[in-house]
């Protein structure tokens, strides 16, 4: 009867691990299938095409360069290799300045012949339509339609997923506002969680310690839009004061409210390092003359470095993976950062901003599960960095 | 003069009354060996010579420590300064986590020596010193944690010695070590007093009745007995003493 009660238990727990295991790789093999589905995505608007005049050589165009062509940002053909002559961009909503409403039909049925004799007598022109509407037999060309490449995601510079007729998806600005805001944030969190660490661990009294050490703990415990609450209360304000900004959401509010999220962390993970370095090591140490600062920077840090680090990197794992506070302070502007004292954008960020107006199975909504994957390899790489430090501690 | 002069000493942790009334003079050049039965306060002692037991809270003393005349715990010590004079070897061997040289060179460095050249030079004579030379010379820029248990302690001894103090505590120095070990750490005793007054707190009578030129016998906060090791063992005037060194206690 017990032997039979024993089995049932373990079993149950057997299942219950098996079954967390699988849920946790099927999220991140849906993380994956969901992700890996943008390259597939055509460059140009599913259902839409770009036609051009037959005499017109150009059959290629980039993404940036649709995009630059339809915001009148690149208007002659020399400039994508074609010969020298006027763009002319076209949309669908063009068409009732080309043509009367008589022209066109009460339901717009004489629109795709309209427009293909317009491309067929324009030189310059480069229209966004339905492919269906145009008429097979038309004289006109196409900008060839391809499959988004990897070098234009990843080395991509623009993210604009809801530009027509072709979005961009460079994650380059994302990827560098988030390590920008992250490495400015442990640059800022370094000194004082130090600081704080060698305060409580080395001279402040016990009754201190025990008094303190729950009070830092408490800050992680703080929910993440709180902190970003006061940073957009507090900090931002602030920093447009200080600096003379026109706005004050910028990379530094961002960066100043993640190392006040990562400090707990850093704090609690190196003070428990330098608290661990033991009494003999520092009684050897002041038994040869050495005074309390020369033990500190010269037997406790080094002795308990690997620890320290350990609090640095998982801090930084806290600040690359946070969301709220940063989408609240940042300013959101998806450009590579070239002052911290500008807007800027990071990957959880976006993700949490866009994926409500991303329709579900569209390239728009692929890209941020691909952005999610990006992010899981940063973080991926974060924590292996903090295994392999404490591993090299241990031995 | 005595090297060491302790006078009327009480000293208490919090509200445990640790040392009673405990007087005694060390000479110069004498290795003089503590004995006694755990919690006799026989550690405690040694750990006042050179103001260790300053890093614990809520302790008192009462009494004067004398070194060379001088009260070292008057207002004007300089604590730093009276432990580079005083040095320490403890129970367990607790190198730093660094290179032997740099294990050795660290009390020098502490103390504001720059000058590469002399460390060099200092390293070597007390390893040598140390009886250590030989066994690391190829291997100064290795981890000293790589040493075994007994090489480690001597180390210890080596780098306490590297300040060039006058006097050198022993907590239980060989306590951890295996006899090879003990024996040459006893060895290295007998060889460093020539240079060191040498005060050893020991468990081992053996190794008391084998360094030491005088014996101090302590039991619940008092000194029993104090003398010469050799009368201390063979004809000691309390019973107290007599009952301890031939294990009837303790």
């Amino acid at each position: 009867m017990k032997k039979l009660l024993e089995k049932l238990v373990a079993s149950i727990f057997t299942v219950s691990g098996l079954l967390t295991s699988i849920v946790i790789l099927l999220i991140v093999g849906f993380l994956f299938s969901e992700g890996a589905g943008l390259f597939r995505n055509r460059i140009i608007d599913p259902g839409y095409v770009l036609a051009v005049n037959k005499s017109n050589p150009v059959r290629e165009l980039s993404p940036e360069q649709i995009k630059a062509i339809f915001d009148s940002d690149l208007v002659d053909w020399a400039e994508v290799g074609g010969d020298s002559g006027p763009i002319v961009p076209f949309r669908l909503e063009d068409a009732d300045r080309y043509f009367s409403e008589a022209q066109l039909g009460p339901n717009y049925e004489h629109a795709g012949r309209l427009i293909a004799e317009l491309i067929e007598r324009t030189p310059g022109i480069v229209a966004f339509v339905p492919g269906q509407m145009l008429p097979p037999d038309a004289e006109i060309a196409f900008i060839e339609d391809r499959t988004i490449s990897f070098s234009e995601i990843f080395a991509g510079k623009e993210w604009f997923p809801t530009a027509t007729p072709s979005p961009l998806f460079g994650i380059v600005p994302l990827v560098t506002g988030t390590l920008w805001v992250s490495f400015f944030a442990i640059l800022f969190a370094f000194p004082f969680g130090i600081g704080v660490s060698v305060y409580l661990s080395e001279i402040a009294s016990e009754r201190t310690r025990q008094l303190l050490r729950p009070v830092i703990e408490l800050l992680n415990g703080i929910p993440s839009v709180v902190y970003g609450f006061f940073g957009l209360v507090v900090i931002v304000p602030l920093l447009q004061r200080v600096f003379g900004l026109p706005v004050g959401e910028s990379g530094l509010a961002g960066s100043i409210v993640l190392a006040i999220m990562a400090l707990p962390t850093i704090i609690a993970v190196a003070e428990d390092a330098m608290h661990n370095c033991p009494r003999a090591m520092r009684e050897a140490s002041l038994a040869l003359g050495a005074t309390q600062w020369q033990t500190i920077y010269r037997v406790v840090i080094p002795y308990s470095i690997s620890g320290i680090a350990s609090g640095v990197v998982l801090g930084i794992g806290r600040a690359v993976g946070e969301t709220m506070a940063v989408l609240m302070v940042t300013g959101n502007a998806a450009v590579i950062p070239t002052s911290i004292l500008e807007p800027l954008r990071t990957i959880p960020a976006t993700i949490a901003a866009e994926l409500g107006e991303a329709p579900a199975g569209g390239a728009h909504y692929e890209s941020l599960f691909l952005l999610g994957i990006v992010l899981f390899f940063i973080t991926l790489a974060i924590n292996l960095g903090v295994e392999a430090i404490s591993s090299k501690s241990r031995s | 003069m005595e090297k060491i002069l302790i006078r009327d000493v009480n000293f208490w942790y919090g509200d445990f009354h640790a040392l009673k009334n405990v007087s005694l003079g060390i000479e110069e050049r004498e290795v003089v060996a503590f004995i006694g039965p755990s919690g006799c306060g026989k550690s405690t002692l040694l750990r006042l010579l050179n103001r260790m037991n300053d890093l614990i809270p809520a302790t008192r003393l009462t009494g004067e420590i004398l070194l060379d005349g001088r009260d070292i715990y008057d207002r004007q010590e300089d604590v730093d300064r009276l432990r580079k004079e005083v040095g320490m070897v403890f129970q367990r061997p607790n190198p730093f986590p660094k290179s032997i040289f740099d294990n050795v060179a660290y009390g020098l460095r502490v103390n504001g020596i720059r000058d590469k050249e002399f460390i060099a030079h200092r390293v070597e004579e007390t390893l040598r010193g140390a009886a250590l030379w030989d066994e690391v010379k190829d291997k100064l820029k290795a981890s000293a944690f790589a040493l075994s248990g007994g090489q480690q302690q001597r180390l210890c001894i080596a780098r306490a010695m590297a300040v060039a103090p006058s006097v050198l505590l022993m907590d239980e120095p060989a306590s951890a070590l295996d006899p090879i070990s003990t024996a040459k750490i006893e060895e290295l005793i007998r060889e460093l007093r020539r240079e060191v007054t040498i005060v050893i707190v020991t468990h081992n009578m053996q190794q008391a009745a084998r360094v030491s030129d005088r014996t101090a016998f302590f039991y619940m906060g008092e000194m029993v007995e104090y003398g010469l090791t050799k009368l201390i063992f063979t004809d000691p005037l309390k019973e107290a003493t007599q009952n301890y060194i031939t294990g009837r206690f303790g």
